[in-house]
């Protein structure tokens, strides 16, 4: 625990990222198993459960100090944890520990005791401990370490450690788990690389940039080739020994929320696709995907109404053999006899769109505008790439249609966090329509934003809004209703929580228009037609 | 009337003793002004008549806060003089930098003490803190909340050592307080075996000399701006000292591989750390901290705390819990950052 204490501490005070990369393998180099790899587990925040947890630590405080006292120390410092840390008053009667148990102890500790054991345990580490010490376990056991280093970095640490490139790591890493013995054993030379072939799990996803004008003389219907761009959820789709999950982009499992589809899955193998609903042979908007996002477990009758659906990008694996170093050409050629034998309600293949010039692909970009925002552009991708984890450089492209384009009011005004918490530059705005309850016309609120503008024109903003401040909420400053903003935006869904029954997808400012008279800003109607109502 | 309120008051924002028409630690030129030490935030210039001890008299004049015309009254601790009027000055020693004082006043029976800024923690550059009970004790609050416990400077002294130990090829540029900060530090140092020269900012020479003048021993140390600009290696592995301003300014660029460390009490608080961009923070500081301050405040069975200046609300919620009757005197000038 003190050597855990110490490396947090360097790491916390150090700015530059090489040098904490230095320190991150020096400590990883000299500290034992299983210590060293809880420790990486701590940083790179893939611990997945809490030692203990954060309402006990406040808990535990107020037994201990006067509330009042604790109030100004918690508003002073900023943060609970510190705040415990350094003004954690010893117990009168402290049980004394000769030494700090290791790392590896205290988290096998915490893990078999009961909810008493825990609570005794955790005031006997808190009288023993430092500051830093107390800092570094309370931040340990309720997962909450911030140290300014990026999983990135983390692993680029490792690679560095084992001079091999990070896309290695980043293979490897989900299909790992702490405390990391196979890995170390491999980075130490005292074993080979860990197999984690029959690991069911999360493979980083493939990403595009954003196409640039520049690019277009590189594209040619012989090298690239074109597919739609769908509004879902990207997933990661992955079948081992009988047993299926289905990833969101970012590694988190979402199965659970899936089960119709993920019943659908007897194949060995990782896909690479799209999730939408669709029924009757259709394909439904992002407003039926709605009904089945954030559900944890969606009833029957609601998978029956808009049932789970994939549409296939890309296969990474089949029956055991990694196919990413293949040629993005043969894959989809698998790709095509594999999801043939599949159940086509739950999959189908994303359809190759034809081009010869840009201005094909500009014709299909402009198609994508009229789905209602249910395709969201076009991908053009080359067909000689293998799957690359990450972002690499001329491989896939994506083109987004033109965002819709609405002029609303803004109606509220809030001050922004860090660097612009002296100016309001978070701001709300609305569309004219009838008020659901009085059905008066009146401005009703579609959405937030807090970018799209200049420093200089969000300056400008602040002073309007000083200069035009109606009632205050809180936080909340309302204003007049006179300004109009162009906002931009994605997508559109229905929404129960909005009192105009809409909610916008990435709303951004595009432009102020200081010109407009409010009145003449747009209606709901308009909204209504964007979303397909 | 409590006591001490019929003769002692705030007027205009300063603190000031009636029958002997006299202020402690002005912010504004006054006629008669005792002070009880050197910082900035007590010690100013313009005053008529100064009543200190003589080593803080002797850093008023180093900082040129007396001249020619002042009338200065030097006293030893203990040594007893009268302001006239039935009032009584004499100075017990406060612990918090060289020649720093309590101001111990009495008149028709009863005793005042304040105590300006103090320390409980041993610091081998200035004599210890004494407890003089009285029946009102004035006190700071500079780290008046339950998280400000300092650590034994050795503590922190030895993180310094083991980061100079581990990064041999870094400079340590220890950002302190020219007076008192970077006097402790240094000599802590030498006493925890550190034995190359020291190498400081020229802002630091002349309260280092005047200490070195009160018989303290630093050992060798050189000035940065002595050494020419070429040989940047030359600090390599040492310790230089400079104000804490200058440890991610220009000057520390003319160093090799610079490891800027802040030593300060606020460096408890790991965000303040952060936010001086100290890739070291080491707890050192020369006031009391709460557990100090409570303390000191009950040693002295004082009946009234008065507190001047810092985290004023929670030592009087604190000591009110504890039955003393505590306030707040409104005192302008006394700024916590400035705070030295
Ligand atoms: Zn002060
Ligand atoms: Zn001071």
């Amino acid at each position: 625990m003190k050597d855990f204490s110490r490396l947090l501490d360097d790491l916390y005070f150090t700015n530059s990222n090489l040098a904490k990369e230095t320190i991150l393998s020096n400590y990883l180099r000299e500290t034992p198993d299983p210590d060293r790899g809880w420790a990486l587990a701590a940083i790179a925040g893939t611990l997945s459960f809490d030692l203990f947890k954060r309402s006990l630590t406040k808990k535990l405080m107020m037994e201990r100090m006067d509330p009042y006292l604790f109030d100004l120390s918690r508003h002073y410092v900023g943060e609970l944890s510190e705040t415990v840390a350094l003004a954690w008053p010893q117990s009168k009667d402290a049980v004394r520990l000769n030494r700090l148990p290791d790392l590896h102890e205290v988290i096998q500790e915490f893990q078999q005791r009961s909810k008493t054991g825990i609570r005794e345990y955790l005031i006997i580490l808190l009288d023993n401990m430092t500051p830093a010490e107390r800092w570094a376990l309370l931040k340990l056991g309720t997962r909450g370490l911030r140290i300014g280093m990026s999983a990135r970095t983390v692993k680029r640490t490792l690679a560095n450690m084992k001079d091999v490139d990070i896309a290695v790591i980043e293979e490897l890493w989900h299909g790992l788990e702490p405390p990391y013995l196979d890995l170390f054993e491999w980075i130490d030379g005292k074993a080979e690389m860990p197999d984690i072939s029959q690991v069911l799990t999360y493979s980083p996803v493939m990403l595009a940039h954003p196409i640039e004008d520049k690019d277009f003389a590189r594209i040619t219907a012989d090298t690239h080739q074109a597919e739609w761009k769908w509004d879902g959820i990207r997933v990661q789709v992955a079948g081992l020994n009988g047993e299926a999950k289905i990833f969101s982009r970012t590694g988190d499992d979402i199965s659970h929320s899936f089960s119709d589809l993920k019943d659908a899955v007897d194949f060995e193998a990782i896909l690479d696709g799209e999730l939408l609903v669709r029924t009757n042979d259709k394909i439904g908007s992002f407003n039926d995907l709605q009904q089945r996002l954030g559900r944890k477990k969606p009833t029957k009758k609601l998978m029956d109404e808009y049932p789970a659906h994939v549409i296939a990008y890309d296969i990474l694996s089949l029956n055991g053999e990694n196919l990413r170093k293949f040629p993005l050409s043969e894959r989809r050629k698998i790709l095509k006899f594999f999801i043939e034998k599949q159940d086509s309600t739950r999959f189908s293949l994303s359809k190759l769109l034809d081009f010869e010039t840009q201005e094909d692909l500009a014709k299909l970009r402009e198609a994508a505008a009229g789905t209602k925002g249910l395709i969201e552009g076009v991908m053009i991708k080359q067909k000689s790439s293998p799957y690359i984890s990450g972002r690499p450089k001329h491989r896939w492209y994506k083109w987004k249609r033109e965002p819709f384009l609405l002029d609303a009011v803004l109606m509220y005004a809030q001050r922004g966090t860090g660097k612009r918490s002296s100016y309001y530059s978070d701001y709300t705005f609305g569309l004219w329509g009838p008020d659901p309850k009085t059905s008066e016309d009146s401005l009703l609120p579609i959405g937030k934003a807090y970018f799209g503008f200049t420093d200089e024109e969000l300056k400008d903003l602040d002073k309007w809004v000083r200069n035009h401040k109606l009632a205050r909420f809180g936080p909340v400053q309302e204003v007049e209703k006179e300004l109009v903003f162009e906002v931009a935006f994605d997508s559109a869904q229905i929404s129960k929580r909005h009192k105009s029954g809409f909610a916008l997808r990435f709303p951004r400012i595009s432009r102020i228009r200081w010109d407009k008279p409010a009145h003449e800003a747009d209606r709901i109607d308009a909204l209504a037609r964007i979303v397909g109502t | 009337m409590s006591a001490g309120e019929t003769w002692m008051a705030v007027r205009d924002g300063l603190l000031y003793c009636i029958p002997a028409n006299c202020y402690i630690d002005p912010h504004e030129p006054v006629g008669r002004a005792i002070i009880t030490h050197g910082h900035a935030d007590h010690a100013r210039s313009g005053h008529g008549e100064v009543f200190a001890t003589s080593e803080t008299i002797a850093i008023m004049r180093t900082r040129y806060y007396t001249n020619d015309n002042t009338q200065e009254t030097a006293l030893n601790y203990g040594e007893r003089f009268d302001l006239g009027n039935g009032v009584t000055l004499w100075f017990a020693s406060a612990g918090h930098i060289l020649g720093s004082a309590q101001a111990v006043l009495e008149f028709q029976g009863e005793r005042v003490v304040a105590a300006g800024d103090f320390k409980r923690h041993p610091d081998p550059t200035c004599a210890p803190f004494e407890v003089v009970p009285c029946d009102v004790f004035i006190t700071e609050a500079t780290f008046a909340l339950p998280v400000f416990q300092h650590p034994p400077l050795e503590r922190e002294v030895d993180k310094l050592m083991r980061s100079m130990a581990t990064l041999p090829d870094r400079t340590h540029i220890v950002g302190v307080y020219a007076l008192g900060k970077c006097q402790r530090v240094m000599k802590t140092l030498r006493l925890a075996g550190y034995k190359p020269p020291f190498y400081i900012h020229g802002a630091l020479k002349r309260l280092t000399e005047l200490y070195e003048s009160y018989g303290q021993d630093f050992g060798e140390w050189e000035l940065v701006s002595d050494i020419p600009r070429s040989k940047k290696d030359y600090f390599t592995g040492k310790v230089v000292l400079c104000p804490p301003a200058q440890i991610n300014d220009r000057w520390s660029r003319r160093f090799a591989n610079p490891l800027p460390t802040v030593a300060s009490g606020w460096m408890q608080i790991r965000a303040r750390a952060r936010q001086k961009r100290a890739e070291m923070a080491l707890v050192v500081s020369d006031h009391a901290d709460w557990g100090d301050l409570l303390r000191t405040c009950e040693e002295t069975k004082a009946k009234n705390i008065w507190i001047t200046h810092g985290r004023v609300e929670a030592l009087e919620y604190a000591l009110k819990q504890r039955g003393i009757n505590a306030k707040s005197l409104d005192l302008i000038g006394m700024e916590e950052e400035v705070g030295e």
